[in-house]
């Protein structure tokens, strides 16, 4: 007979559900300034600590403290500040788009603002990002990137430069460092990894930057990714954005319970930081010390990106319905806008005034867009692009099967 | 019709395939191979070389012996065991700018790569609106006869076939592997290489229990050493006959070959060499000759590329037809280990299959 008692199978869950407040204690936070910043050329496993505590900048009074101040101009912060303000009025404009089924489908980054937006500031021309569907602040970064095009690629209308066929949001953008967005989750990962790959093949100098999620970085293809990045030590930056939520999977069965993702990272020999993704400044500084790592021949890291999806995972979902609704409010690294706000009027760099004169000259800016898209038709108004286009790509030349089946369907 | 694969007669129609360079030798499919990788990397400095084992050792099947050595590390490299990774890498790859061509050590350990193959190279194209595209080619040695039980014997070219947006093509000799090859490589769109394991070393008509004949012995195995094509999407009547077609690739097209011999039935041996997309004119002008058809694959049959075959006859050649299209093909089990022969479409059951052909009607 065993001695032993019977077996448990371990199910995580989360410390808040509907109607009771999380405990964010499972985050384990670090004081801002408080994590050593340790010199470019780090081995690996001297990042363990790194791996397993949080770079902050930003205090609670909004100050820049700790070696990993970026020491950014203010002029660089307003543009980041612009880029955020931009993000979020940008995703608030085209949730309402979706509700007037002007377009079938969105998802916001409402609370990851900072990440895309700093990390597009420490990236240089002709650098390629691989991203998810939530990293729509790496293109509004860009002053070079037309609302316009976006917009029609969300109504999959004659402007659409992907020719309606992506869901939106799904947006490909080469000539701005934007790969084209799978929904197949986390195989753009690894897809990086051998970008970068290529880019050191060639003796070049650019690098790449590819994107996942907590939930996703339980697929195969994050940890191929993570092996051929280590084994070839390709120049590239692997961020894994943990936001706490894979739709309704809290990141603890995605395997983040008792442990971080950055782990995963020091586990393959890859330099890894756990960065507050709320904060700015600290993006910047570690997007910029992974980029110059990958750019000298020093290898990959993987940065953790702490954040909070504060909308829903997309407009199909109900995040009431298994988590308190007032979640956000309570996450302590809490909303990136407004720490960057009050850092930058602290330094005397930004105002009230100014903030709101920008967030109205951006509302304008979106609706004025959005006008523009229009006039290539939305989802309502049943514009199509020509049926032709639904038989073109497939291959680079039309094979004879689908001349035949264009003209079937023509017919 | 095309030019059959003979050598000689290979001189290209025009637009068809590039002129044959002087100087040719006599080359295992294994040599052809590795020669038409090692013309590309040669010409083209964006192609690069890699797979498990394919580096300092040149594949477990040496199909790229040398080519480490010759153009670096940086250019022929081994991968770690992870065939997404492989592919994952390649399409990336391909979308820098590149014209990856990998290795799958078999093309029973494809499956780990199969969201990397369907979802993201063959689709890269179409959803970018051809903003990136993935131009590479993935290698990967096929189907049985070598005693290599069910876990290095599989046929899944139909698994590839179903998948919009990448190219199967399948050589049955050395000199159509190294013209397609190099045409696969040097093409924009994704191509799954299936390289018929039995065929490496010689022409294999089925009888295991007879002497193996080499490459060097064969007519087909004159290649030539220089930078040629063998066109895409295009068949090959690899025996001219008046009896029936046989519309076969890869092993099965020697199989077919000594079925036709020990019969005395004039068969039409149509080598399709390009699964898909299919050449489709080939096919019908064959069976419009013929007015009889069989299929024939060493894959299992439910839903074999065999059963899109006889679909398109069906569909194109009805009227034409004197007696239903048959499939000849593996049975539908994993591959046997000890039962091997029992389970490949030997020259017996493509034979009997030809005498069915010719009685009924």
């Amino acid at each position: 007979m065993s001695q032993h008692e019977p077996l448990r199978l371990h199910v995580p869950e989360p410390t808040g559900r509907p109607g009771c407040q999380t405990d964010f204690s499972y985050l384990r936070l670090s004081p801002a300034g408080e994590v050593r910043r340790p010199p470019l050329n780090a081995a690996p496993a001297d990042t363990t600590d790194l791996a397993y505590t949080l770079v902050r900048v930003l205090d609670d009074e909004g100050r820049a403290v700790g070696p990993w101040n970026p020491q950014a101009e203010p002029g660089l912060l307003r543009r980041g500040m612009r880029a955020m303000l931009k993000t979020r009025v940008f995703d608030a404009r085209m949730l309402i788009a979706q509700r007037q089924k002007k377009i079938s489908f969105y998802m916001q980054c409402l609370g990851e603002e900072a990440i895309a937006t700093a990390h597009a500031l420490a990236l240089d021309a002709g650098d390629m990002s691989f991203p998810t569907y939530r990293q729509q602040g790496l293109l509004l970064a860009r002053d070079d990137v037309s609302m316009v095009d976006m917009m029609c690629q969300l109504m999959s209308n004659g402007g659409d430069p992907l020719k309606g066929r992506q869901l939106p949001v799904m947006y490909s953008l080469k000539r701005a460092g934007f790969f084209s967005i799978s929904g197949n989750l986390a195989t753009q990962f690894i897809q990086a990894v051998g970008w970068a790959m290529a880019s050191a093949i060639k003796g070049d100098t650019r690098i790449a930057s590819g994107w996942i999620g907590d939930g996703a970085t339980a697929e195969a293809d994050f940890h191929t990714a993570l092996t051929f990045a280590h084994v070839y030590r390709a120049p590239v930056i692997l961020n894994v954005v943990n936001n706490q939520w894979a739709i309704s999977t809290f990141q603890a069965i995605a395997g983040g319970e008792s442990t971080t993702f950055a782990a995963r990272g020091v586990g393959c020999g890859i330099a890894s930081l756990r960065v507050d993704g709320n904060d700015f400044l600290a993006v910047l500084a570690a997007s910029r010390w992974a980029a110059e790592r990958a750019r000298s021949n020093l290898g990959p890291t993987l940065i953790e990106w702490l954040t909070y999806r504060a909308a829903a995972h997309s407009t199909s979902d109900d995040p009431s319905k298994y988590r308190p609704a007032d979640d956000w409010s309570h996450f302590p690294l809490g909303d990136p806008v407004a720490r960057l706000k009050r850092h930058l009027i602290s330094i005397g760099a930004w105002s009230d005034e100014e903030h709101a004169a920008t967030q109205k000259e951006l509302e304008a800016e979106v609706a004025a867009a959005q006008k523009e898209a229009e006039r290539h038709g939305t989802l309502i108004d049943g514009h199509t692009p020509p049926l032709a286009t639904m038989f073109e790509d497939v291959y680079k030349e039309m094979p004879p099967h689908l001349h035949d089946q264009l003209r079937q369907a023509s017919a | 019709m095309n030019a059959p694969t003979q050598p000689a007669q290979v001189a290209p129609a025009a637009g068809e395939a590039s002129p044959v360079a002087a100087g040719s030798r006599r080359m295992t499919m294994i040599q052809a191979l590795r020669s038409a990788m090692d013309v590309m990397l040669e010409r083209d400095p964006d192609v690069v070389v890699f797979g498990q084992d394919v580096g300092y050792f040149g594949g477990v099947f040496r199909c790229t012996e040398g080519l480490q050595a010759k153009y670096g590390t940086s250019r022929v490299f081994d991968a770690p065991i992870s065939e997404g990774g492989i592919v994952g890498a390649a399409v990336g790859m391909g979308a820098y700018g590149l014209r990856p061509v990998v290795e799958i050590q078999f093309a029973d350990y494809f499956y780990p790569a199969s969201d990397q193959i369907v979802s993201e190279a063959a689709r890269l194209r179409y959803r970018s609106a051809g903003d990136f595209t993935a131009p590479i080619t993935v290698r990967m040695p096929c189907g049985g006869g070598i005693y290599g039980g069910q876990t290095h014997s599989q046929s899944p070219e139909a698994l590839f076939t179903h998948v919009c947006g990448i190219r199967t093509v399948i050589p049955s000799n050395p000199y159509d592997a190294k013209g397609l090859l190099i045409a696969s490589i040097e093409n924009d769109d994704p191509v799954i290489f299936l390289e018929p394991k039995r065929l490496y070393n010689g022409p294999f008509d089925g009888h295991h229990d007879r002497p193996i004949v080499a490459w060097s012995k064969h007519p087909l195995g004159e290649v030539p050493e220089g930078h040629y094509t063998v066109p895409l999407d295009r068949a090959a009547v690899f025996r001219p006959g008046s009896d029936l077609t046989v519309l076969t690739y890869g092993t099965m097209v020697f199989v077919a070959e000594a079925a036709a011999q020990e019969t005395g039935v004039d068969a039409e041996i149509v080598d399709l060499r390009t699964l898909w997309p299919l050449d489709l004119d080939a096919v019908v002008a064959s069976v419009k000759k013929t007015g009889r058809c069989i299929v024939v694959h060493e894959a299992t049959r439910t839903s074999g590329f065999g059963a899109e075959l006889a679909a398109l006859v069906q569909e194109h050649c009805f009227y034409d037809l004197e007696v239903p299209v048959e499939r000849v093909t593996g049975w539908d089990t994993p591959y046997p280990h000890s039962l091997e022969w029992a389970y490949f479409p030997g020259p017996d059951r493509v034979g009997a299959a030809m005498r069915r052909a010719m009685e009924a009607a």
